[in-house]
């Protein structure tokens, strides 16, 4: 009981932040979007991952598990609709709701405005995402794919340092 | 009933939703079906906005290169004229080559092969939005008569194949895809592999045993035996050898310049496209010919020998 109480009392400082009439889902579609036109003309782009960052990003200032990963899901299964044969759909849509839940869990208990926190948490979900990914392509997709390259941890660094302009950018969309 | 804690109903809700999808994802590998439904409304959504935006990133992107990216002008013009010079020489080579008549009769049956399989030609739209996955979406679809694994070239080589048709749209898995193929073969040895993607620019030549002589630079061109694809089309040049186990480890730069397609062809037809058909009409025609010269020559040297 004491703890509940706790938390309730620690929740109570922190602040929940609710966005323009539209904004999320404008944001989302805005994302997806990019994600698939921008690769054909500048393919490095596809280093990044948009629906990822937003999926935090809401997490984070929402502060609402359930409604954390009801958009992961809905953003991760927008993703798998439109990639390749070899992704079935809900294979994103798996690892993006644990991210909305997880990030919303966190941004429940912890500060994350200041950039560093975010440049932090936004590696970190990156790894963690990925980790959901490949699990599920082991696990449930026998598709063999290694579990660390170069590759993303250069995709970590890149989307994270991204994450937090984008998250500052985000930010104006956000209710006075 | 229990009553479940409020504080747990979310931590209830994520493992009512990843149960769900899991199962979702179950099924679909079960029955081999990949969501279509969902991929059909979901693609129909978006393409209106992919066309939109395909033209707004390409105009952005002309602005950029033609007036705030020209500080690599002076360089790219260098450059331009060398491969100018280096293009002149490549062009006396071919001039030279061309007069021989085994070579003209070969590319003439190639051209004559190509011209009648029908052809359309396709914009690039979208790209896969995971990075995993190698794939395109084109602006042309079912209503153009574009079907499931059709091939898709460029003038400079195999790009891939259709793996998905939408009414207005379809969907290319690139040959740097893993779960790409195309039979093929190196030009100067004759040696058939399969070249396949791994995911990165390079792609690789699976079956090429260790003892098969192989150099850097060599071309690659479609063999026809994946029954999807013309023979002797350009896949690509060989980068990289390394000798493996029980196969070389082969890697080769693609024809076509996947990494940036703007625009590309889909051969639209189903049927296995090789130049065999035209090859053994010209073979029985030719062999008709000798047939017949080689029933005239023992009656002229009949002729010649009787007196």
């Amino acid at each position: 009981m004491n703890d509940t109480y706790e938390l309730r009392m620690g929740e109570a400082h922190i602040e929940v932040h609710k966005f323009r009439g539209g904004a999320i889902v404008m944001a989302t579609i805005l994302a997806v979007l990019l994600q698939t036109a921008v690769p054909v003309h500048f393919p490095k782009f596809a280093i990044l991952d948009l629906p990822l960052l937003l999926t935090i990003y809401f997490g984070l200032s929402r502060r609402n598990p359930s409604t954390g990963l009801l958009l992961g899901m809905t953003i991760g299964l927008l993703q798998d609709s439109l990639s390749g044969p070899t992704v079935p759909i809900g294979l994103y849509g798996i690892a993006k709701t644990i991210i909305g839940y997880l990030a919303s869990s966190i941004g429940a208990r912890l500060d994350t405005e200041h950039p560093i926190a975010r440049f932090a948490l936004t590696v970190i979900f990156f790894g963690v995402h990925q980790g959901i990914v490949m699990l599920t392509r082991r696990l449930l997709l026998a598709q063999p794919e290694p579990w660390f390259t170069v590759h993303l941890a250069i995709g970590a660094a890149v989307n994270a340092v991204v994450g937090v302009f984008l998250f500052m950018l985000l930010d104006k969309l956000r209710k006075n | 009933m229990v009553a479940i804690p409020s504080r747990h109903k979310s931590l209830f809700l994520l493992i009512g939703v990843v149960v769900l999808q899991v199962l979702f994802l179950a099924i679909q590998i079960r029955r081999d079906s990949q969501g279509r439904l969902i991929r059909v409304w979901t693609v129909g959504a978006v393409t209106p906005f992919q066309r939109a935006g395909s033209s707004g990133v390409g105009g952005i992107r002309g602005i950029w290169n033609h007036y705030f990216a020209l500080q690599n002008a002076s360089r790219d013009n260098e450059h331009l004229r060398a491969e100018n010079a280096e293009l002149k020489l490549q062009l006396n080579e071919l001039q030279n080559k061309a007069e021989e008549a085994d070579r003209l009769a070969k590319l003439l049956n190639f051209k004559q092969s190509h011209n009648s399989v029908p052809m359309l030609g396709a914009r690039v739209i979208a790209a896969s939005a995971d990075s995993a996955t190698q794939t395109i979406y084109l602006d042309r679809g079912e209503h153009d008569g574009i079907r499931r694994n059709m091939g898709v070239i460029t003038p400079d080589g195999v790009v891939g194949k259709i793996s998905e048709t939408y009414p207005n749209t379809s969907q290319v898995l690139l040959l740097t895809d893993r779960d790409s193929g195309v039979g093929a073969m190196l030009v100067e040895s004759h040696i058939q592999s399969p070249v396949g993607g791994v995911g990165e620019p390079l792609l690789a030549m699976k079956y090429v045993a260790n003892d098969d002589t192989v150099a850097i630079g060599q071309h690659v061109v479609t063999s026809g035996m994946d029954r999807i694809f013309p023979r002797d089309l350009p896949v690509g040049t060989v980068a990289q050898i390394k000798d493996g186990n029980p196969f070389k480890q082969i890697r080769l730069k693609p024809a076509a310049n996947l990494e940036s397609l703007e625009d590309v062809i889909v051969l639209l037809s189903l049927q296995p496209l090789d130049l065999t058909k035209s090859e053994s009409k010209e073979a029985s025609s030719a062999a008709r010919n000798v047939a017949e010269t080689a029933k005239k020559e023992p009656a002229r040297e009949s002729k010649t020998a009787k007196p």
